[in-house]
């Protein structure tokens, strides 16, 4: 199979989808002739032009209010936001109309959006490139909501989300992006809310969201060889959310660790825990543990960043801690 | 004058007078309705700005997507959502426009290109852009319109999405109908220039200000602000100077921000006094014609009431449906 990045893969699909559906355009700000701050539309431009390329202003709730206008009158907007903390200017749009007008209208207006940023607290990316927000939008009615964490799932959700009726926002950790891994040739599309099991185990459950599912498969690296056998699971969609696979795995482990970067009030960890106690109480043999990243903005120098966020041997320590329950 | 009467000719000139008088007689169902209590939630009634969207519609075809506000029942109605859609969704029954899920201020018809009034104030000038760029994308031939009130151009979405549709050359009007207070803030309070259309010049598009009490003034207007979108020559910006006479909402108290003078000074310019005297003194039509469309549009809205009062109200499980295109 091929290798590629998780960028690069996420922009194939999204050019397979253009150049199958010319009602597809994407906004955003350097997303033009420049392709993209996170080369996100590298050579589109060259292919469709400025129409269906459109550079905007730094207008973000002009420019997606702009698109739930159009998506609601039979064009196909990919909005893309750069860093996703720019998002935050646009949030009433998103909020009050993007996710309401489909039902306000009784599903005679559809809203075939895609929303797309960067998540994820990076090396000195500091408070205002760092943010994940996912919990936001997971609470409300409306949105779907992924998180691909390979290049092939980057891929075949970036075609999903394309094709959906519904807004869905399309998260891309930064820490992913330039990580290979293979993609399958031709047609490749991955569904919403089903899950992924990045790695089979059998004595504890470990949910990573985002970035945090490669630390958690670094971290059942190292417990193997303990003789600790970790089961991973990747969401890939937070809503919906694939909560039955996540209790199949409880079922056969009895205990469950979720890792989120984010944090941990209202989070999806809470969620994904609140869960499985309410509908897989029997099967767990100690309380769900959550481990999520301190809880307050990101930091800029190296030193507070030391403590921050869960880590391969943090996660490795809280697995030890879950198994002496 | 009479000129201008002539060249729009009698048909129209009924035509515009049958609509405002639609949009007063079945709101003033709507006031007696919210008066005996039968009225669930807020209402916010057009009752001396009808000239507006009865001028601008005039212009517009069934798939001209129109976008509105709180204050949105006229604009529904001139777009072609029927009084007995408007009062049924008012009082919350399944025949309404919008199945009972909105009420007064989240009304729905895309089947005649009405898009929606609104509880936010701003989003239809940004949403009636974004149609504009789906139809010049997709290559129809559709115009884009945004009503919104003074209050809404001290928003920012106002100079955003006004500044990318003249950039884009996007096809879209935007409809400032200037009722000089922004609920009860008046816009004379804040903002130092009062005319919203001269903020136009600094976006590079006309920027046009018209009499809103007049229906003819406004079609004139309007008919060209329409012409130029659909010409592909760009947006235009239509600040239409009314009053609105009731209350910001019904049951409100109207009072403290403005005089009881200035309001029965607004009242002698009522739009659908003048435009019936000056039909009817320029000889287009007699005293008995007009009166006769007034009797049938009176009893349509009385029609519509006992519609609604009769309709059933939507099934409580139905209420989640539609959160997603697919359930």
């Amino acid at each position: 199979m091929r290798e590629m990045t998780f960028v690069d893969a996420a922009r194939e699909g999204l050019a397979e989808e253009m150049a199958r559906d010319a009602s597809i355009f994407v906004v955003g700000e350097g997303i033009g002739a420049r392709g993209g701050n996170f080369n996100t539309t590298v050579g589109l431009y060259d292919l469709y032009g400025e129409q269906r390329l459109r550079d905007t202003p730094i207008s973000e709730r002009g420019f997606t209010s702009m698109c739930v206008g159009a998506a609601a009158t039979g064009a196909r907007p990919v909005i893309d936001f750069m860093f996703i903390d720019f998002m935050t200017d646009a949030f009433g749009e998103m909020f009050n109309q993007m996710a309401k007008l489909q039902w306000m209208s009784s599903g005679r207006l559809k809203m075939p959006v895609v929303v797309r940023g960067c998540v994820g607290v990076g090396p000195s990316n500091a408070a205002h490139h760092s943010g994940n927000y996912s919990p936001f939008f997971m609470h409300i009615p409306g949105f779907h909501v992924v998180m691909p964490t390979t290049p092939a799932d980057a891929k075949g959700l970036m075609k999903t989300a394309i094709r959906s009726d519904d807004p869905v926002l399309f998260l891309e950790h930064k820490n992913l992006l330039p990580l290979k891994g293979p993609v399958p040739d031709g047609e490749h599309l991955v569904p919403l809310g089903k899950a992924a099991i990045a790695r089979e185990g059998k004595d504890v459950t470990l949910v990573g969201i985002a970035f945090m599912v490669k630390q958690a498969l670094a971290a059942a690296d190292q417990l193997a060889k303990d003789g600790i056998s970790a089961e991973v699971i990747d969401p890939r969609s937070l809503a919906p959310l694939d909560i039955d696979t996540v209790l199949a795995s409880v079922h056969k482990t009895g205990r469950l660790l979720v890792v989120d970067e984010d944090f941990a009030p209202c989070g999806a960890a809470a969620e994904i825990a609140t869960q499985v106690m309410e509908r897989g109480f029997d099967d767990l043999d100690a309380p769900v543990k959550r481990l999520n990243g301190l809880f307050c903005p990101a930091p800029y120098s190296p030193a507070l960043m030391q403590n921050l966020l869960p880590t391969p041997p943090t996660i490795v320590q809280a697995v030890r801690d879950l198994l002496a329950e | 004058m009479a000129d201008t009467l002539e060249m729009i000719g009698k048909e129209k000139l009924l035509a515009l007078l049958r609509n405002m008088l639609t949009i007063r007689r079945t709101e003033e169902q709507v006031v007696k309705l919210y008066a005996a209590g039968k009225v669930y939630g807020g209402v916010h009634t057009y009752i001396g700005e009808e000239a507006v969207a009865t001028g601008v519609c005039a212009h517009l075809r069934k798939e001209d997507p129109v976008f509105s506000t709180h204050r949105g029942h006229g604009h529904a109605l001139s777009k072609g959502v029927t009084p007995r859609e408007i009062i049924a969704e008012i009082l919350g029954r399944v025949t309404g426009c919008s199945g009972g899920r909105g009420g007064s201020m989240h009304m729905f018809k895309p089947e005649v290109g009405f898009m929606g009034s609104s509880g936010i104030v701003g989003p239809c000038i940004g949403l009636a852009a974004g149609t504009a760029y789906s139809a010049k994308l997709l290559k129809l031939d559709r115009v884009g319109v945004a009503f919104f009130g003074d209050g809404a151009s001290n928003n920012g979405l106002f100079h955003e999405a006004i500044n990318m549709s003249s950039a884009w050359g996007l096809p879209v009007v935007f409809v400032c109908e200037n009722n000089m207070y922004a609920t009860e803030v008046p816009f004379a309070k804040v903002a130092k220039v009062q005319d919203v259309a001269a903020r136009a010049q600094s976006y590079g598009l006309p920027g046009v200000v018209v009499d809103g009490n007049d229906v003819v003034a406004v079609y004139q207007a309007a008919g060209e602000a329409v012409r130029r979108a659909r010409a592909g020559e760009g947006p235009t910006l239509l600040e239409c100077k009314t009053y609105r006479i009731r209350a910001h909402s019904e049951g409100m108290r109207d009072a403290g921000y403005r005089t009881a003078d200035e309001i029965a000074a607004w009242k002698g310019r009522d739009p659908i006094k003048a435009f019936q005297a000056r039909v009817v003194d320029s000889g287009v039509a007699s005293q008995a014609e007009l009166e006769q469309i007034d009797a049938e549009v009176k009893a349509t809205a009385e029609e519509a009431v006992t519609f609604a009062l009769n309709s059933p109200m939507p099934e409580p499980a139905s209420v989640t449906a539609h959160v997603y295109s697919v359930e």
